[in-house]
């Protein structure tokens, strides 16, 4: 398969320590049910920029996976 | 030292129990007070390192220190690869490395489960590892019988500064002693006295930043006959949520003598009158080794901790080190490592000012320095502390989706954050850089601490940054025997000192270093004719293709902030 079909688990945050940080920051002082809204909100941005629907699966199965 | 030979002989017990004898000293009877150079007050890690590294570039030195011991308990334990280059160069890394614990690997586990385990020294050619583990005492210990070894150091315990007068061009002290008070001048005054600084104090000043609202249990216990439920190694241990301290962290080192260092988190409504009993602290380390676990606890603490910094370091003819300038938590080892840091960056500028090489603006350079490294200690220090302890519940949900992430894909390693261990900061915006006009990869950047490599001297194996002397600048010259650099006149400013690194196949000079293993070249990116301007800090400021003796000149003033 296509490099580009395939969702990229490997490290490739340019610089993971800043962007958890920024992560962490955008909830700040969020009730619970706004940062679910802003979580859910956060993943279709990020679905959308990624857009190709097998990369999408693997990264909802792998998801999926921690959770049962 | 008196009781040298004993003290190099005997068990843990006699560095703690050690005193050191008040004597009196004839400043205190002279009106107008004794003027020296440099007066340093602490005689912690930092302040006896400050001592040294002064005392070794020929600027005599009083160290005053309140008190007449060692550290009391093991406190700052783990001791980075760069702050152990710097005790070599003051005399006494070997020492600290034979008797300290090495390790480079750290293991992070999640309930029941490792996540992962990292190497922080993953390739060989260095003289020491990532880190030693070693009770401060014991730092301290070595750094006091160095000291001692040092006629220029006047180590005065007993000493407590209690008043402090600013003028042009000196400092007045007054100190308070078993004898009662006298006063002391200084043209500069080092304040290397901890993190409740009287110095701080009196020069009016405040640390800012963030305290957090958690509290942790220190417990060093001593195995017996090392019967443990667990299988313990010389690594670095770091539990998130295990099921014998339930949604706590807890963290484990390995130390000499059998010790053994747990740190668990207790949360922010524990009594630390309570959880230091030993009655309360005992369950807690046999949740971890198993009920059979048989041990003596040696020392146990409970502390909190902040994140801050002054928002200057330097106060007139008052310069601070260590944490009586900054704090961080322990998750990273960034205080007393960062401490002995800053003594190194200080001790080589105030001996250029003292000995009329350089002016003002190199002191003031300390502080631009050490407080843009102190900001990245404490940014690095302030992320492992919300991580490893989530202030609000998406926090902790992202935290512990990370970490179950961790377990199977590589990516959500690098988000974990256990503590960002101690390396030194590259001083990118230092104004004594020089900016590099030729073209250069590698971290070896203007403003980066100097690498180590494996080297060859007369044959026999050595380590290249032993040969970088100390108060002295060093041009590191790679294989070209013939450079224009050896013609290089006396620069006036500042001493030079020039290195050849030759490559191990082709001809070397009996002066030179052999490159043994291609690893100088390499770390450097060097090709022939490179030349890497080193301070007397070892901290990179300049580097070329194939400089002029012009270029080297430019640079040493632009270094010594002349230009």
């Amino acid at each position: 398969m296509d490099a580009l079909m395939q969702l990229n688990t490997e490290p490739n945050l340019q610089a993971p320590d800043d962007f958890y940080e920024a992560l962490i920051d955008a909830h700040h002082d969020l009730s619970n049910e706004a940062s679910q809204a802003l979580n859910a909100r956060l993943v279709l941005l990020l679905a959308n920029h990624i857009g190709i629907t097998s990369v999408l699966k693997q990264a909802l199965d792998a998801a999926r996976a921690s959770a049962i | 030292m008196q009781n040298k030979k004993n003290l190099q002989t005997d068990s843990v017990a006699d560095y703690q129990k050690l005193v050191f004898p008040y004597r009196r000293t004839p400043d205190q009877d002279v009106t107008p007070p004794a003027r020296h150079p440099v007066v340093v007050v602490g005689a912690g890690p930092v302040g006896l390192a400050l001592a040294i590294d002064l005392a070794q570039q020929n600027i005599p030195v009083v160290l005053l220190d309140n008190d007449d011991r060692l550290s009391s308990g093991s406190r700052a334990i783990c001791f980075a690869k760069r702050t152990l280059e710097i005790f070599e160069r003051l005399g006494c890394g070997q020492r600290m490395l034979d008797k300290g614990v090495s390790w480079n690997v750290g293991k992070v586990f999640f309930r029941r489960q490792q996540v992962y385990s990292f190497d922080l020294l993953p390739e060989a050619g260095h003289q020491f590892p990532a880190f030693i583990n070693l009770q401060q005492y014991y730092v301290e210990g070595y750094l006091a019988e160095r000291a001692a070894e040092l006629p220029l150091i006047d180590i005065r315990w007993k000493s407590a500064v209690s008043g402090l007068e600013q003028h042009a061009d000196f400092a007045r002290l007054t100190v308070t002693t078993p004898d009662g008070p006298y006063q002391l001048d200084a043209q500069y005054v080092a304040a290397c006295d901890g993190s409740r600084s009287a110095l701080r104090q009196l020069v009016g000043q405040e640390s800012h930043g963030r305290t957090f609202k958690d509290r942790f249990l220190i417990a060093d216990i001593k195995l017996k006959s090392g019967h443990s439920g667990i299988d313990l190694a010389a690594e670095r241990w770091f539990w998130f949520d295990p099921e014998f301290h339930p949604n706590q962290s807890v963290l484990l080192h390995m130390q000499p003598d059998g010790v053994w260092r747990i740190d668990f988190q207790l949360g922010w409504d524990a009594n630390p009158e309570e959880e230091k009993k030993p009655e309360n602290i005992i369950p807690r380390v046999k949740a971890l080794l198993g009920p059979e676990a048989q041990f003596e606890l040696e020392w146990a603490s409970v502390y909190t901790f902040s994140c801050l910094r002054m928002d200057s370091f330097r106060h007139g003819r008052v310069l601070f080190a260590g944490d009586s300038a900054h704090g961080v938590s322990p998750f990273g080892a960034r205080g007393a490592n960062s401490g002995v840091q800053d003594a190194e960056n200080l001790a080589w500028k105030l001996a250029a000012v003292l000995q009329g090489r350089a002016g003002q603006a190199l002191l003031n350079s300390y502080g631009g320095e050490r407080e843009y490294a102190a900001d990245e200690n404490i940014r690095n220090s302030s992320r492992a502390t919300d991580f490893i302890t989530p202030k609000s519940a998406i926090s902790r949900l992202f935290r512990d989706a990370v970490l179950e992430l961790a377990k199977d894909h590589a990516f959500a390693r690098t988000i974990v954050n256990s503590g960002r261990l101690s390396v030194p900061a590259t001083l990118h915006q230092s104004p004594l850089n020089t900016l590099q006009a030729d073209d250069f990869s590698g971290s070896m950047v203007p403003g980066a601490a100097a690498a180590d490599a494996p080297v060859l001297w007369r044959g026999q194996a050595d380590w290249l940054l032993r040969h970088l002397s100390t108060g002295c600048f060093t041009a590191l010259v790679f294989g070209a025997v013939d450079s224009a650099l050896d013609c290089l006149p006396d620069p006036g400013l500042t001493p030079l000192r020039v290195l050849h690194i030759a490559p191990a196949q082709g001809e070397a000079g009996a002066e030179t270093l052999v490159d043994r293993d291609g690893l100088a070249a390499l770390r450097y990116d060097a090709q022939p004719g490179t030349v890497v301007l080193l301070r007397p800090d070892q901290h990179v400021c300049a580097r070329w293709r194939a400089p002029t003796v012009a270029n080297v000149h430019q640079a040493l003033e632009r270094a010594l902030a002349l230009a």
